[in-house]
């Protein structure tokens, strides 16, 4: 058993009441870990019953008005309580300063109240859906924002705490990188992952703050009818656009940067080869963020937008794919002539490159103004955002989970179940999303709970899609509970690869590292050296 | 109590009094000129004195002259993205009128299309 | 020598506790500009669709009560600075009395904008649907005020909060947990104060002085 740390993060302080006082980023970051996978739960049930509902054109199981609460709280959970988080605050948290050889973040205090914030905002999104919830898509549009009779106030407030969550979380990981790297550990010898935990830190920083005054504001016009953005009172509705839309772009760059940090990690560990232009895909990472910031008018180009407007954020949309590009080829490069295996993370890893990329080229498609008049509003935008940000940020999400997973729990999970699991969630996903394509191009508007009895065949395509992607969720779930008492115990080093976290007992210590550590090579050394498996 | 100073940089109490002195006379400036009509330069004006003042307490209360110059670029650079911000909204707010004078003109007269509706205009109709 | 009492472990050294708090503060500091910086966006938006409006809109402000404000909250950030030069040259008493003052001040700013409030309060010079007043002339008043309440209000809420930590700091000064070695917190707490003032600096002319 001399393969599993007997004192450990888990266990080390003991007793419950330890946890709530921690300034251990691991296990602030695994607090973030069952939280996040819990609403993704949640959301994955709600889409469930979205996807149920629309088996049928007719209304089968709930009202327009029940339908509208639901995928507004599917959208809602899954973007504020799942995926921003998700990646940086749980994996990140756990993971970051022992990549940088750091006893823990640099405001250890910050994380834990980053950690209460999250829970506060938790606390009141859900006091919202206990007073019924809200019936405007998560994006909240004005003018019936502030009109509808729902919970609005409660949901955007919600929103607004969960806001300074993601703060904390950035302004704590900018710290961490810039002062707490060990000596010797320069900027272009960071892993990847590190670069893109750090360009979404930035985003985090930057665009957040805009994202909390839009909800106030949104508040103060349903409480005191300030009037900005209400046309009968001189205001402007498209303002609102404007300024949710700052944030709400940017914040798909917070999504998928870490997810794409965790694929560059996966690729080149596990083709035990040298990531590919490893520059060029730090300075990507950099380059996304501030391209990020200067389209978001392209969710706009059927909102009244003004031509001249429409056309600078169209330009630009199409230069903020470049970065993205050159992050694919360089992995694929990567994987070219590597030693690859084919891990639960590394099939993770290219279902990303598959999904990702089909998610990544409609966007590019719905750039062009003149197609997005036509599928805007319509399935083919769904579709869009699940292969970006399912298809993107789950797969990579998903991906770290299992890579990290035995440094975190110290065991190895099932690996044939992660392979059926896998392969169960890429055609689940594929299946159910697929068919929304040719839906949206076909005309099928989304958002509506009934629909022309055209779209039928298409929509039992998707809904049985829709099962087997659960299917492969729940087996997950099975034989990961399964794994942290009856795993094989996994050692230090399980996959046989190179990384600073890979050279500290599993489960990690509570002060990350037994002995000082020493940077004998860069992450990516693979041309000279080939580290040892320990399972 | 120990009598060395602090390890760290110390402005000296002059260059304090001598900031807060300009402030205040920025301030007086701002106003006086406030109550003379220049059009639109007022508001210019009103923000270039603003900008200088608050560049005054950021270098010096806050200390950015002397810091690491991280410091100062992270400030920088929330400028720069709030100047984004404000200028593609106020591009977009101020050129939306735009749309309407666009849809006022007429088709092209000498085009495929504006043709082929004129023929079957003549011919058996819809 | 063992390793001083502010120290936390996860740092190496002193300096890089310091320099890291720092670096901290002025991220969060990029927040409020960005946040702040939202309700400037609106403003620049609405008086550039309503310039005259907003000419005859702002004469109900008082000049003389915004000028002294303003004056007010520049001489309190000198007083933080003050403060912190103070404990710098390990004189906690000077500290102290520098961070009592610019509490003062900014009490002094609070009980101005409350008059300006009430008085707006009682003639119906109210944001948005609470509008009452009619003395003015141009379309849609009411978002004047709204403006205003929204941006002073917000930063009011600001010099409320930075008060209560000044007043932490104060009572930490007090208690004697700092020194020339180690007053981190407090020169944390200034940057939040100076970017209080700066705030002001802009809102200032934006809502008083306009031309």
């Amino acid at each position: 058993m001399s393969n599993f740390a007997e004192r450990n993060f888990l266990n080390t302080p003991a007793g419950w009441k330890s946890w709530l006082v921690t300034l251990d980023h691991k296990r602030i970051g695994l607090m973030y870990l069952y939280a996040i996978m819990t609403f993704l739960a949640v959301g994955g049930l709600i889409a469930l019953a979205i996807r149920l509902e629309l088996l049928n054109p007719g209304s089968d199981f709930v009202t327009a008005d029940i339908y509208n609460r639901l995928f507004t709280l599917h959208g809602a959970i899954m973007i504020f309580l799942f995926i921003i988080p998700s990646i940086p605050a749980a994996l990140g948290n756990i993971v970051l300063p022992v990549m940088i050889g750091a006893k823990d973040v640099a405001l250890p205090r910050l994380n834990l109240l980053s950690w209460y914030v999250f829970c506060v905002g938790a606390f009141i999104a859900l006091y919202s859906i206990l007073k019924g919830g809200v019936d405007t898509g998560w994006t909240f549009y004005t003018p019936y924002s502030s009109s509808t009779e729902t919970a609005v106030v409660a949901m955007t407030f919600g929103a607004f705490i969960l806001g300074f969550s993601s703060i904390f979380t950035g302004i704590n990981f900018i710290v961490t990188i810039h002062k707490l790297r060990m000596p010797g550990l320069t900027w272009f010898k960071l892993p990847l992952f590190v670069w893109g935990l750090y360009a979404t830190a930035i985003i985090q920083v930057l665009a957040t703050p805009v994202v909390a005054i839009t909800l106030a504001l949104l508040i103060m016009e349903r409480l005191w009818g300030v009037g900005i953005f209400d046309p009968a009172m001189g205001g402007d509705p498209v303002l609102f656009q404007h300024f949710f839309w700052f944030y709400s772009h940017p914040v798909v760059y917070v999504m998928i940067l870490p997810g794409m940090g965790i694929i560059s990690e996966i690729i080149a560990h596990f083709s035990k080869k040298r990531i590919f232009g490893y520059r060029a895909i730090a300075f990507s990472s950099l380059g996304i963020a501030f391209l990020g910031f200067l389209v978001w008018g392209h969710h706009m180009f059927t909102s009244g937008q003004s031509e001249y407007a429409a056309m600078i954020f169209s330009m630009i949309t199409f230069f903020v794919a470049i970065p993205s590009g050159i992050k694919i080829f360089n992995w694929l490069a990567t994987l070219y002539n590597g030693k690859i295996t084919l891990e639960t993370p590394m099939l993770y890893a290219l279902i990303f490159l598959f999904t990702f990329g089909i998610g990544g080229l409609t966007g590019i498609f719905l750039g062009a103004i003149a197609v997005d008049i036509h599928l805007h509003d319509t399935y083919f935008i769904v579709a869009h955002f699940h292969y970006t940000m399912m298809g993107g940020t789950v797969m990579a999400f998903l991906g770290g989970l299992h890579y990290w997973w035995p440094k975190i729990f110290g065991r190895m999970y099932n690996e044939t179940h992660g392979k059926i699991s896998a392969l169960l969630i890429f055609v689940g996903f594929n299946m159910t999303f697929i068919p929304q394509f040719f839906l949206g191009s076909q005309g099928m508007p989304r958002r509506y709970y009934m629909y022309a009895d055209r779209f039928h065949t298409l929509n039992i395509v998707s809904t049985v899609g829709s099962w087997i992607l659960a299917a492969g969720f729940f087996l997950m779930l099975y034989y990961l509970v399964r794994s942290i008492k009856h795993g094989k115990p996994a050692g230090a080093n399980p996959w046989g690869i190179h990384g600073l976290e890979w050279t500290t007992p599993s489960p990690v210590p509570p002060e990350n590292f037994l002995e000082e550590p020493k940077l004998e090579h860069g992450p990516y050394d693979y041309d000279k050296i080939m580290p040892e498996k320990t399972v | 109590m120990s009598t060395h100073s602090s390890p760290y940089h110390i402005i000296p109490f002059k260059t304090y009094i001598t900031v807060f002195t300009a402030l205040l006379v920025l301030t007086v400036v701002t106003v006086a000129i406030s109550f003379v009509d220049l059009g639109s330069y007022n508001l210019v004006i009103a923000m270039l004195v603003a900008s200088i003042k608050a560049s005054l307490v950021a270098m010096f209360f806050m200390h950015l002259y002397y810091d690491n110059k991280l410091n100062l670029i992270i400030f920088l650079i929330s400028i720069l993205f709030l100047a984004i911000f404000i200028i593609f909204i106020m591009f977009d707010t101020m050129t939306r009128d735009n749309i309407y004078k666009i849809k006022a003109d007429p088709i092209n007269p000498s085009s495929k299309i504006y043709d082929n509706q004129k023929s079957s205009k003549g011919g058996t109709g819809h | 020598m063992s390793h001083p009492a502010h120290l936390q472990h996860h740092f190496s050294d002193s300096q890089q506790q310091h320099e890291s708090s720092k670096l901290g503060m002025w991220l969060f500091l990029v927040t409020e500009v960005l946040m702040f910086g939202g309700l400037f966006c609106a403003y620049a938006i609405l008086r550039a669709w309503y310039p005259e409006m907003f000419f005859h809109a702002h004469k109900v402000l008082d000049v003389m009560m915004g000028s002294v404000n303003t004056v007010v909250l520049i001489t309190s950030s000198l007083t933080m600075a003050l403060s912190i030069h103070a404990i710098q040259n390990n004189n906690q008493k000077a500290g102290v009395k520098y961070l009592t003052v610019t509490l003062l001040l900014a009490s002094v700013f609070l009980i101005i904008k409350y008059f300006e409030y009430s008085h707006k309060i009682h003639l119906g010079q109210l944001p948005g649907k609470f509008y009452t007043f009619t003395g003015i002339e141009g379309n849609n008043p009411h978002l004047f005020f709204s403006m205003y309440f929204l941006m002073t209000g917000l930063h009011g809420i600001h010099v409320v909060g930075g008060m209560a930590v000044i007043y932490w700091m104060m009572r930490r000064m007090k208690r004697g947990e700092f020194s020339s070695e180690y007053y981190t917190p407090v020169e944390i707490v200034g940057l939040f104060w100076h970017l209080v003032d700066l705030i002001w600096i802009f809102l200032f002319p934006l809502f008083y002085l306009i031309g």
